[in-house]
C-alpha cells in the first residue's frame, strides 16, 4: 500500500480546510444572537424565526425552486440527447459546431451569456419573467448535463448493447431497455446538479428576469450588496444545507451508476 | 471506439431527432443571441424602448437590407477605443485573471498531487469533498467571505488576538479580497483537471528516475510536471476564461475605483442603459477570449475522445 507523505497530507488538509472553513463560519454566525458580527451574543435561532415572516423572501425562494425544477428537467432531456449524439453518432455533419456549442458555455463569462440571451428575448419582444429565466438556465445547464452524461456513456460497456441487438432488438428499443436504465443514475445526478446551478445563478437571471420573477439570488444580492445582514446568514445556511444534501445524493448516484454495467476491467 | 451506428449511410428519423433537438436549441439560444449582440453593438443608442435604433426592418424588404448596411455604425467601438475607462478595465480584468490563475496553480497543484498519491479507495471521496463547494451556491460562498473579511470580522479578530497585527487591516474593497474570492471559488475547477492527469501518471517512471539516481525534486521537475502539462493547461483555461468576465466577486469584495470588465458591461447595461455600448464591450471581451476558448474546446474534445 502506498504511503502518504507528510507534505501531501498537509496539502490535502489545508486545501479542504480552506474550502470548508468559510462556509462553517457562515453557518455558525447564522446562529449568533447578536446583530453585530464582532459580538458573539450566544446561540440563537432568532434569525431563522425572522425569515419565516419575510413574505417577499419566501416568494423569491418559491420562484427560484420553480425555475430550477423546469430548467433542470428541460436541460436534462436536452443535455442527454446531446450527449448521446456526441458519443454515439460518430462523425456527422456539423459535429464540430455542435460540440463547440456544448463546450463554449461551460467557460463563457456569465455576463456575456446573460446579455446575449436578454437581447434575443428583446428582439423577439418576448415578455420577460419566469419563462425567460427558465429558458436561459436550461441553455446554460444543458451543457453541464451533456458533459456529465457523455462521460458516463464513454465508459459504457458496448457489449451489452451489441448483445441486445444480436438478439434482435432494434436500436431505439435497445437504448430504452438496456442503455437508459444503466445510465439512469448519471442522468439523475446531472438533473440534481442542473437544479443546483439554476438555484444558484445570479448574473444570467438578473439579465433575463422581468417583473414578478425576482429569484432568490437576486433578492439576496440586493440585500447583501450594502453589507452583511444576519438574516441573510440564515438564508444562506439553509441553502448550503439543501444544496449540500442534493449534491451528496447526486454523487452517491454517480457512484452507483459507475458500478452498474461498467465494463469488466482486467485486474 | 467501437461504434455500431457509423457504418450506416442513412440515419434513422429517431437519430436525426436526437441530434436535431439539442442542436436547434443551442442554435436558437446560444449562437443567434451572439449575432444579435454583434448587430446591436453596431447600432446607435436611442431614447426609446428598447434603447437602440432598430437596424433591420424585415418588413421593408430589400430597402430594409440596404438601410441596414448603410446604417451600420462603428461609433461604439471608437468610443471603447478612445475612452480609457474601457481599456483600463479590460487590462485590469486580464491582469487579475492571469495572476489569480497563477495563484490557483500554486495552491491547486499540491492538493491535486496529494490526492493522486493517496490510496485509490479514498481518492474518489477526497475529490467529492473538493468538488462539493463548487455546487454549493457560488453567491453564498462569496458572501461568506464578506463576513470573514469585515473590519471587525473573524479574520481580523484572530489576527489581533494572535498579535500578528496591531491595527485591523482593511480587506474589503481592495484587490486582495478579489484575489481571495477568485482563488476560493475557482479552486475546485483547478484541482479537477490536475487530478485527472496526475492520477493517470505511471509511477514506474518515477521509480525508474529514482533508480537512476535522480533526486525527488528533480524527478518531479523533469518527469511529473511535463507529463501533467495537459492538466495544467486545462485547469488554467477553466479558471482564466470565466475569471476575466467575473462580475459577482469584484462587485461584492472589490473596490469601486477600477472596475473589472464584467462590472463595466453590467453598469453600461443596468446603470447607463446604453445597450449598444454594453454589447460592444461584450463583443470586445469575446474577441479577447476567443483564442483561449478555442484552445479549451480542442482540449476538452480530445480528452473526451481519448478515454
Amino acid at each position: 500500500m502506498r504511503k502518504v507523505s507528510a507534505f501531501n497530507l498537509a496539502a490535502i488538509l489545508i486545501g479542504v480546510a480552506f474550502l470548508y472553513l468559510p462556509i462553517a463560519v457562515l453557518v455558525i454566525y447564522s446562529f449568533n444572537a447578536s446583530r453585530l458580527v464582532a459580538v458573539w451574543g450566544g446561540w440563537s435561532t432568532r434569525w431563522y424565526a425572522e425569515l419565516a415572516g419575510d413574505a417577499p423572501l419566501i416568494d423569491s425562494a418559491l420562484i427560484s425552486i420553480r425555475v430550477a425544477l423546469v430548467a433542470a428537467t428541460a436541460s436534462t432531456i436536452l443535455g442527454t440527447l446531446a450527449a448521446v449524439a456526441l458519443v454515439r453518432f460518430g462523425r456527422f455533419r456539423g459535429r464540430l459546431v455542435f460540440a463547440s456549442m456544448i463546450y463554449a458555455p461551460l467557460v463563457m463569462p456569465e455576463v456575456i451569456t446573460g446579455l446575449s440571451m436578454l437581447l434575443l428575448f428583446v428582439a423577439v419582444s418576448a415578455d420577460r419573467g419566469f419563462w425567460t429565466v427558465a429558458i436561459a438556465h436550461t441553455t446554460m445547464a444543458m451543457c453541464f448535463v451533456a458533459v456529465i452524461v457523455a462521460a458516463r456513456l464513454v465508459d459504457f460497456d458496448m457489449n451489452l448493447e451489441e448483445a441486445a441487438m444480436d438478439l434482435g432488438a432494434p436500436p431505439l428499443r435497445t437504448f430504452l431497455t438496456v442503455t437508459l436504465p444503466l445510465i439512469l443514475p448519471a442522468i439523475a445526478a446531472a438533473w440534481m446538479l442542473a437544479f443546483a446551478l439554476s438555484l444558484d445563478d445570479l448574473v444570467i437571471a438578473s439579465f433575463t428576469t422581468g417583473p414578478g420573477a425576482t429569484t432568490l439570488p437576486i433578492r439576496i444580492y440586493s440585500e447583501v450588496r450594502l453589507g452583511v445582514k444576519p438574516e441573510m446568514n440564515a438564508v444562506c445556511s439553509i441553502m448550503v444545507g439543501g444544496v449540500g444534501l442534493a449534491v451528496i445524493a447526486a454523487s452517491l448516484l454517480t457512484k452507483l451508476s459507475a458500478a452498474r454495467g461498467a465494463p469488466a476491467r482486467s485486474p | 471506439m467501437t461504434d455500431t451506428m457509423t457504418g450506416q449511410p442513412k440515419r434513422s428519423r429517431a437519430q436525426r431527432l436526437v441530434v436535431g433537438i439539442p442542436y436547434a436549441w443551442l442554435l436558437v439560444f446560444f449562437l443567434v443571441p451572439f449575432l444579435i449582440v454583434l448587430k446591436i453593438s453596431l447600432s446607435q443608442p436611442a431614447v426609446a424602448q428598447p434603447p437602440y435604433t432598430p437596424l433591420i426592418e424585415l418588413s421593408a424588404g430589400w430597402r430594409g437590407v440596404t438601410g441596414f448596411l448603410t446604417g451600420l455604425s462603428f461609433g461604439n467601438y471608437t468610443l471603447i477605443g478612445s475612452d480609457p475607462l474601457y481599456l483600463l478595465s479590460l487590462v485590469k480584468s486580464v491582469e487579475i485573471a492571469a495572476f489569480s490563475t497563477l495563484l490557483l496553480l500554486a495552491i491547486g497543484y499540491p492538493i491535486a498531487y496529494g490526492i493522486a498519491r493517496t490510496p485509490r479507495r479514498i481518492q474518489t471521496a477526497l475529490m467529492t469533498l473538493v468538488m462539493l463547494p463548487f455546487w454549493t451556491a457560488f453567491l453564498i460562498r462569496i458572501y461568506a467571505w464578506m463576513n470573514i473579511l469585515q473590519r471587525d470580522g473573524p479574520l481580523n479578530q484572530l489576527l489581533t488576538a494572535l498579535h500578528i497585527v496591531n491595527a485591523p487591516p482593511i480587506w474589503l474593497a481592495a484587490d486582495t479580497a478579489v484575489y481571495i474570492g477568485i482563488v476560493y471559488s475557482y479552486l475546485p475547477f483547478m484541482v479537477l483537471p490536475l487530478y485527472a492527469t496526475l492520477e493517470k501518471l505511471d509511477e514506474s517512471l518515477l521509480e525508474a528516475a529514482a533508480n537512476l539516481g535522480c533526486r525527488r525534486w528533480k524527478a518531479f521537475w523533469l518527469v511529473t510536471l511535463p507529463l501533467s502539462a495537459p492538466g495544467v493547461l486545462a485547469g488554467a483555461l477553466l479558471c482564466f476564461i470565466p475569471a476575466v468576465g467575473e462580475f459577482v466577486i469584484p462587485d461584492l469584495l472589490g473596490g469601486s475605483q477600477a472596475p473589472m470588465i464584467g462590472q463595466t458591461i453590467w453598469t453600461e447595461f443596468f446603470g447607463n442603459k446604453d445597450w449598444p455600448a454594453a454589447a460592444a464591450v461584450a463583443v470586445a471581451l469575446v474577441c479577447l477570449l476567443v483564442t483561449p476558448i478555442i484552445v479549451f474546446q480542442h482540449q476538452a474534445m480530445r480528452a473526451a475522445e481519448r478515454d
